[in-house]
């Protein structure tokens, strides 16, 4: 099979590949969301706890 | 409790205590995360190249590998959450609540993906996005209960009781998950029955089988990456006048 047969998903690339996309979108944002997230409140804690031992 | 040895008893003693929970999943994480990418690309190898297309949908049905496997978590985290919830509730198990909270999000998003797959799977094979039929309804209110779920947790301040209220509200909704299930059986709809889960043999071929059952362990695997990743962090904020939670703060910034 040539990569140009493979993408073309014997003409559904269209509902194919959007179906994936979307969901690799989901998937990556419900990882990384959370770190982010713990990233901030370690960075904004830290300040806290600065500010009340000063 | 004579039956369980005494090892794996205090394993799980040990891992209800927070700062052990913390430590212990981050550990755990590269080797989760391996198995997920090895899983995950061999189930996409399987499904997109291997697999021959389908003899009435063409390549069309390769949805199935994303749209059939998170479907099934769809139903699976929700269970899941509403034990755990159950478990919150009775026995105050801070750890309970913090699974059944954060597995809300990783839930309505595999529900989201069912949706939206089906929908485009649907749009080539039935001539149309969405339908109010039984199995497409159903599913779409887990997505509301999902979502439900989560904007309670986040508008109740003292997050014992919000955990309280989501659980209740996580029990309630679990009568929807029979009606997803069995709508494909108990109503006429537009959606097919279950290729896989019947009682006598699958309707489906093997090579077409394997990846879509590598999917679905590689969905399950990341869930346990996602909820984690979710309650490490939920657990730092409510935790976060404890010592253990201070300290950790103070040498993550060194």
């Amino acid at each position: 099979m040539t990569a140009q047969a493979f993408f073309a998903m014997g003409g559904y690339a269209f509902y194919v590949w959007t179906a994936y996309g979307i969901a690799l979108l989901v998937l990556v944002a419900n990882i990384v969301i959370p770190i982010v997230q713990r990233k901030q409140f370690l960075r904004r804690q830290a300040l806290k706890q600065k500010r009340k031992v000063l | 409790m004579f039956l369980i040895p005494d090892s794996v008893v205090r394993f799980f003693h040990r891992l209800a205590s927070p700062p052990h929970f913390y430590a212990f999943t981050e550990q755990l994480m590269p080797w989760l995360a391996a198995a997920f990418l090895l899983v995950t690309l061999a189930g996409l190898y399987g499904g997109l190249y291997l697999a021959p297309p389908d003899y009435q949908q063409g390549d069309s049905y390769r949805i199935i590998y994303i749209h059939v496997p998170s479907a099934w978590m769809s139903l699976f985290i929700y269970v899941i959450m509403a034990i755990a919830g159950a478990i919150g509730l009775i026995w105050r198990i801070k750890l309970a609540e913090i699974v059944a909270i954060s597995s809300a999000p990783v839930g309505a998003g595999f529900t989201f993906i069912a949706l939206v797959t089906g929908s485009l799977w649907g749009k080539p094979m039935w001539g149309t996005w969405w339908v109010w039929d039984a199995r497409l309804t159903s599913e779409l209110i887990l997505l509301f209960l999902y979502l439900g779920v989560i904007g309670l947790y986040g508008a109740i301040e003292d997050k014992r009781v919000a955990s309280k209220a989501v659980a209740i509200l996580a029990l309630v909704g679990v009568v929807n998950i029979p009606i997803i299930h069995y709508s494909v059986e108990w109503w006429n709809t537009l959606h097919q029955g279950p290729t896989v889960t019947k009682m006598d043999k699958p309707s489906i071929h093997v090579t077409m089988l394997v990846p879509l059952l590598l999917m679905a362990l590689s969905f399950k695997l990341y869930y346990l990456i996602a909820m984690l990743q979710r309650a490490r962090t939920e657990l730092l904020r409510r935790e976060r006048n404890s010592q253990w939670v201070r300290t950790m703060v103070v040498e993550n910034e060194q």
